[in-house]
């Protein structure tokens, strides 16, 4: 019986390859030609348009622009910062067996998500028509006094946005093997314990692209906040066009920030994704850089085959 | 062989039991899942549960250490009320944090491992020692690699539990455990999730852990294992005990119908 598998001589050489012709694919070269024609034909109309596009370079780095750009960077990362924060908080009382905390959770979900973020940065401005002091006990101020438009800009976001984020938050919980919560109760692990070493971290991997996408969000909505006086960068470009009349110009100089800060951390979120992906994946895939050395290496392999030996 | 008995041996000599049962009974809503169960484990004593799936040895074994409460009767480890305290005829429920300490001593390995899958096998062993008992890294992580090693392991440190057998996982699931030093470990059908070829290689962590004197409960489907290492053997069904004695006895002579039944089917 044995001897059936011994029938291949040990020193048999590997089968010749098969070289095929590929199929051809007619269709990608028909629709890459429609493509380019229709991306000429509005480069062309927009090159013709009655807009001052020599002005755009200047006023990108402007100092007005450039603080507003800045503004609208710390505002958003301080708003998701509160926002991630009070949105862990509100998932887990959201889970609570306490029906009190549950049940708190659910109308600060329901009321935060139910009511414009325009309506609440105006109620933060306006806190003073209910609270007309902040009195708290070691500390006591006129409202008006405390609410600066940047106090009222992150109240605004941040509170807003945890209300979105508890939703991703708990969806990422639930998404956890309860296996896992038993295994670490069996170890002695409190509730929190486990919540915090081995519940979170798993949970990452299904909270970070939603939250990514919250963010960049987040980066975008923050132009509400000129209404609260709040100066960032599409009040900035404003200010400018009002005197400088250059106002499309303008808003394609605050389009080219948002979409630079968008670049930036959409690779954030990658490698953020990739730190969570850890022990999910036998091998994680390389990262687009490490990709590009890899292929200059095989390409200086190539101009000197000794190079790899 | 002697180094992991450090800190579990336990006097023989005083003759409680490490685990009592007196008529627990478990019912999730309408099911009743067990009927009265009544037994005693012995220090030092690998005790084997066999029975038809459905017949309540998994949700008698989580009871052991909490996973689930039970609906009446009583349960003690060592002496102790699992889940309560007993102040005259009335019982309290235990706070989170005195379950959790009174499950520090208990050890549980699961049919599904269930390892962390975000640490590396040495991580995973450190964690809960760590954590909880609020060691140094530096001598959890050398109890670490010393159980790693002990379960044959020493090699794999560093591989998270997705580049790992079943049978590699399974054994790094027993260290775990182990770091905590418990006085009594529960095998939860530790080779049904295992490839027929990986089951051998647990079996035989099981076997070295019972030489050295582990207070075991095991629930498994391998009546081998159950024959040559168990000192003793319930065979439940439908929620009660339907005989019970030593193994060879039990799996030989079988004094119930049901009994003989099931092991016609499984031997």
């Amino acid at each position: 019986m044995t001897d059936t598998v011994d029938k291949v001589p040990a020193s048999a050489l590997p089968p010749e390859q098969i070289k095929a012709i590929p199929v051809r694919h007619y269709g990608r070269w028909v629709a890459a030609v429609v493509v380019v024609a229709i991306l000429v034909l509005i480069g062309i109309a927009f090159s013709n348009a009655n807009i001052n596009y020599d002005v755009i370079p200047d006023y990108l780095t402007a100092d007005t622009i450039l603080s507003g750009a800045w503004a609208t960077l710390y505002i958003s990362v301080l708003s998701m910062a509160l926002g991630l924060v009070l949105g862990v908080v509100l998932a887990v009382m959201r889970m609570s067996s306490n029906p009190v905390t549950s049940t708190v959770s659910w109308f600060y979900i329901w009321f935060f998500r139910g009511t414009p973020v325009l309506v609440q940065l105006l109620l933060w401005y306006n806190i003073a028509l209910v609270f007309p002091v902040l009195n708290l006990g070691f500390y006591k101020d006129e409202m008006n006094q405390v609410m600066t438009p940047f106090l009222t800009a992150l109240l605004g976001l941040g509170l807003n946005e945890a209300a979105y984020m508890a939703e991703i938050v708990r969806a990422g919980i639930q998404s956890v093997d309860e296996g896992q919560t038993e295994a670490s109760h069996a170890l002695g692990m409190t509730r929190g314990q486990t919540l915090r070493r081995v519940v979170l971290p798993q949970a990452m991997r299904v909270i970070v692209p939603p939250s990514g996408n919250e963010f960049i969000n987040m980066l975008k909505t923050s132009s509400l906040v000129y209404t609260v006086q709040f100066t960032e960068l599409i009040k900035a470009a404003q200010d400018i066009s009002s005197t400088s009349l250059a106002v499309v110009e303008m808003y394609f100089v605050a389009s080219i920030w948002y979409l630079l800060l968008t670049s930036i951390f959409s690779i954030g979120q990658y490698y953020l994704e990739r730190r969570y992906a850890r022990g999910s994946t036998r091998n994680l895939p390389p990262t687009p850089l490490q990709r590009l050395k890899a292929n200059v290496r095989l390409f200086a392999s190539f101009r000197r085959p000794e190079a790899v030996r | 062989m002697t180094a992991l008995s450090k800190g579990t041996d336990l006097d023989k000599g005083t003759g409680r039991p490490m685990v009592k049962a007196e008529g627990v009974h478990k019912s999730f809503g309408p099911a009743h899942i067990l009927k009265g169960i009544d037994l005693e484990v012995n220090p030092r004593e690998v005790f084997c549960l066999i029975g038809p799936s459905g017949s309540g040895k998994s949700t008698f074994l989580r009871c052991i250490n909490h996973l689930e409460k039970i609906s009446a009767g009583r349960l003690y480890v060592d002496g102790g009320l699992v889940g309560y305290r007993q102040k005259g005829d009335k019982l309290y429920e235990l706070k989170e944090k005195e379950v959790a300490a009174q499950r520090r001593d208990i050890g549980m390995v699961f049919q599904r491992f269930n390892l962390f899958p975000h640490m590396t096998a040495l991580e995973n062993v450190m964690e809960a020692p760590v954590l909880v008992k609020r060691e140094t890294k530096a001598i959890a992580r050398e109890r670490a690699a010393r159980l790693l090693d002990r379960v044959g392991l020493g090699d794999r440190k560093g591989h998270y539990p997705a580049q790992l057998s079943g049978g590699q996982q399974q054994r790094v699931a027993i260290a775990r455990a182990l770091a905590m030093e418990p006085k009594l470990m529960l095998f939860d059908e530790p080779t049904s999730a295992l490839d027929p070829e990986l089951v051998g290689e647990v079996l035989d962590v099981m076997r070295d852990l019972a030489e050295d004197g582990m207070t075991m409960i095991v629930v498994t489907h391998e009546m081998g294992f159950a024959r040559e290492v168990g000192d003793s053997l319930v065979f439940m069904d439908d929620g009660v005990v339907v005989e019970s004695g030593h193994p060879r006895e039990v799996l030989t002579n079988p004094r119930h119908d049901r009994t003989k039944s099931f092991l016609s089917k499984v031997l």
